[in-house]
């Protein structure tokens, strides 16, 4: 009765779009590899997807890719092989994590140039505002010396 | 009716803001108290009047009235009334409702509650508050009426996606638009001061508990819709480095960044120049993600091209504020004075260096958000900017930042002493050096970066306690007297050590989460058992339920430790009849701060089904976390010398009173 209701329910479900991030079927015997082929698939986009990865995608063209990264991992392809392979089928656009290259150099450098120009600002800031502050007012006239003893003097009086 | 009643309401809503948008202004140069008056009864009144045209919305979808368009897209008969309700605004023309009747509340605020705000200021700030909300009122009426009729009425909806119907909908959107666009109340503020060429630490005062209210909503709208994903998504990720994630997370930095340096000018008169920029800059970023969620422009350039209507309205939106504030600042910062002079190594200087690193972060999100766009239209390349690239460089910015956290409240106003900062932390140093010591000796496996990062977590927990105990003299002082004193301590005090202590504890469920998460990928058929993380999951067997409006199957997991049982765990996969399509319900179990996660996949012709069981230990501390920071901001926000300036009127007799 069990395996009937399963097998309706295998039926049932057949006609939904087949859908699951890394299936079992995928996972490569040796663990080392599949350790490999994991960490590449977090730096691979699903490309029909929104800023996902193949690892974390339920596409089927998510699965075709992880599957492809599995098959040259097996091959004996290095990490970096993988990725060169995978960029000359599908452009850059497969790498969430953009190589450092010319039409990239700003995407890369802007943070650390920012930090560095708001750094560098800051610090003239304060070493103009310190000489600032460093600068002694300058001392009383006698005219001024006159009126402070007399506004002191008022106020012993009255106090 | 009701539809027609709802558009007719809006467009008044829309008259109403722009009688809003000029006679303040009028009555400020005449010096007219009559004419200031009347953006008060206009920003009510537009309030009452937007409101109502949400109410009809809401009306139309509860009785599923399809011959209005909105409905028809979005609803079905059959769905629970709360998906109902909450459909409303799980669409584009429902959802900017939502952002204008929200707009209008916050306008309706100021306008019951600024009593105690000098009459120029309150008319400047609700006129500009009136150009936002006539800019949005028009688009919605030009390019996405919720309202519109259909000529001839189908009988039955095409129901909402499947995805949105969940609680989280219910809560998240509403939370983060009241973040989102409670920013918009201290632009006005920011813009209304440079009309005016007036700004002290008095318009701090007023301005901070309103940055404060959209800080506490956005934090928790933020969170919320992380935990959301990551139960309902179904594969466990919970921050995804989405553009649309993205948009809310640089207003939120922003705000923080607003928050620190709206203390500054409070409290010392310094850094006006750039918490005005600031306070434009945050809500100029709420615009933006406004743009990018509401445009199209994320999930094609082309479809952006394709029917830009809305986009180029919303662009057009987004150029006139920022471009205007922008002009205006840059006209008018000369005539800003700069007041007091502080030591690098200051509680200034602390909160400057937090701004530097939260604006930079900004900056990081900012660039990686809108490269691929830029480098598309300029180019045609297409490149992806996603996780790996954030975790390089959003990521670094958050050690110093947070190495500074514990000692920022430490250092005096004016001219701090580090020594002594350090001395007072020396405990929480060494604590975490030992935290550092036994996470390395326990965790097998896992980045090397971990132990660190956790130890950075305690350092910044610890810190928060730290400055409670040494401000109350707790272990100098008798128990009693430090109990006392505890209770004397300002709110914010507490608020401020909530939020910090709020951050350690997010960095550590984020830290756990990611490095010793563990998961068993399998198939498995009936009486099969999977083991993940010491406990044993055993299948009991897959069941078949009829929901309101989708078929559901549930997968029946019996749960133990070591032989002793604990749960039973139901996942299930969910299918929707209406759009033909699937969610996957996942089911979790918590234990303590940890949670058991199980997903399901498909059925083999077998009978198998493929299941993902993950462990991940500490991970509610992720959401925890925020829970704590808002928290912090609640306490702040009640803090009484805040409530001065905080919306509450200002009762005569208490300017009576003796000083304490």
């Amino acid at each position: 009765m069990r395996r009937m209701i399963t097998a309706i329910l295998a039926l049932a479900l057949l006609g939904l779009p087949a859908a699951y991030a890394v299936q079992p079927d995928e996972i490569m015997a040796d663990p080392a590899k599949e350790a490999r082929a994991r960490e590449l698939s977090r730096e691979l986009r699903c490309m029909v997807c929104q800023n996902q990865s193949i690892d974390d995608s339920e596409a089927p063209l998510a699965r075709d890719l992880r599957l492809l990264v599995r098959e040259r991992i097996a091959a004996g392809d290095s990490n970096s092989q993988v990725i060169d392979f995978l960029v000359a089928r599908y452009g850059e656009f497969v790498l969430l994590k953009p190589r450092f290259e010319r039409q990239t150099l700003l995407l890369w450098l802007l943070t650390p140039l920012a930090l560095g120009a708001g750094g560098l600002g800051l610090w003239f800031q304060m070493r103009r505002r310190a000489r600032g502050s460093a600068d002694v007012p300058p001392p009383l006239t006698p005219d001024e010396e006159a009126r402070l003893s007399a506004l002191m003097s008022d106020e012993a009086k009255s106090g | 009716m009701i539809a027609e009643s709802g558009h007719y309401a809006l467009v008044l809503a829309l008259g109403l803001a722009l009688i809003q948008s000029f006679v303040p202004l009028i009555g400020a140069r005449l010096r007219d108290p009559a004419l200031m008056n009347v953006a008060r009864s206009t920003a009510l009144a537009q309030l009452l009047f937007v409101g109502a045209s949400f109410v009809a919305l809401v009306t139309l979808h509860v009785t599923s009235d399809f011959s209005v368009a909105n409905v028809y897209e979005n609803s079905h008969s059959m769905k629970p009334l709360i998906y109902k309700i909450t459909g409303v605004w799980g669409n584009h023309e429902g959802s900017m409702l939502l952002w204008v009747s929200i707009l209008a509340l916050f306008g309706g605020l100021v306008a019951a509650f600024g009593n105690n705000l000098p009459l120029s200021l309150r008319a400047h700030v609700l006129a500009v508050q009136a150009w936002v909300a006539s800019a949005f009122y028009l688009f919605i009426l030009i390019t996405s009426n919720p309202f519109l009729r259909i000529a001839n009425p189908p009988i039955e909806g095409r129901d909402l996606n499947p995805v949105l119907q969940d609680v989280g909908l219910a809560v998240h959107p509403p939370m983060l638009y009241l973040g989102y666009v409670g920013f918009s109340i201290s632009f006005s503020f920011a813009v209304a001061a440079l009309i005016e060429g007036r700004i002290d630490a008095a318009w701090a005062r007023w301005v901070r508990p309103w940055t404060l209210v959209a800080w506490i909503f956005l934090t928790l709208g933020i969170a919320m819709g992380s935990y959301w994903a990551y139960y309902e998504l179904g594969w466990g990720g919970w921050w995804f480095w989405d553009p649309v994630e993205n948009a809310s997370l640089m207003p939120w930095l922003a705000g923080t960044a607003l928050l620190h340096s709206a203390l500054v000018m409070e409290k010392r008169n310094a850094l006006k120049v750039w918490t005005v920029l600031l306070s434009i800059l945050t809500f100029s970023l709420s615009l933006l993600g406004t743009f990018l969620v509401r445009s199209g422009v994320l999930t094609s350039v082309h479809a952006f091209a394709s029917d830009p209507t809305r986009g180029v309205f919303i662009l057009l939106i987004l150029c006139v504020f920022i471009g205007g504030s922008l002009s205006l600042y840059a006209a008018r910062v000369s005539s800003l004075k700069q007041g007091g002079l502080f030591a690098p190594i200051s509680r200034e200087g602390a909160l400057v260096l937090n701004n530097l690193f939260l604006t930079t972060a900004c900056a990081s999100v900012l660039v990686g958000t809108l490269y691929p766009l830029g480098l598309e239209v300029l180019s045609g390349e297409k490149i992806s900017v996603g996780a790996p690239f954030f975790n390089l460089t959003f990521g670094p910015l958050f050690v110093p930042l947070l190495i500074a956290v514990p000692f920022g409240p430490m250092l005096a106003w004016k001219r701090g002493d580090l020594l002594g900062a350090a001395q007072r932390l020396l405990a929480a140093g060494i604590l975490a050096l030992l935290a550092l010591a036994l996470v390395w000796a326990w965790a097998h496996g896992g980045s090397a970066l971990a132990p660190p990062a956790i130890a950075l977590a305690v350092f910044v927990i610890l810190g928060a306690v730290t400055d409670l105990v040494e401000r109350v003299g707790m272990f100098r002082v008798p128990l009693g007297t430090a109990l006392r004193r505890a209770r004397g301590l300002p709110r914010s005090v507490w608020g401020t050590a909530f939020a910090h202590a709020g951050l350690g504890i997010a960095l550590i469920g984020i830290v756990c989460e990611t490095t010793w998460n563990s998961e068993y990928i399998g198939t498995m058929k009936p009486d099969d058992v999977a083991k993940v993380a010491g406990y044993e999951l055993k299948l009991d067997g897959l069941f078949q339920r009829q929901g309101p409006n989708f078929r559901e199957m549930i997968a029946r997991f019996d749960v133990s430790r070591d032989g002793e049982a604990l749960s039973v765990m139901t996942p299930s996969k969910r299918s929707f009849t209406t759009r033909s399509s699937s969610t996957t319900e996942a089911a979790l179990l918590t234990r303590g701060a940890s949670q058991l996660y199980i997903s399901l996949g498909d059925v083999t012709a077998e009978g198998a089904i493929a299941v993902r069981i993950y462990h991940k230990p500490l991970v509610l501390l992720i959401w925890w976390g925020p829970v704590l920071m808002a928290f912090g901001g609640v306490l702040s926000l009640s803090d009484r010398r805040l409530r001065v300036g905080a919306p509450k009127p200002a009762r005569a007799q208490q300017r009576l009173q003796p000083a304490e």
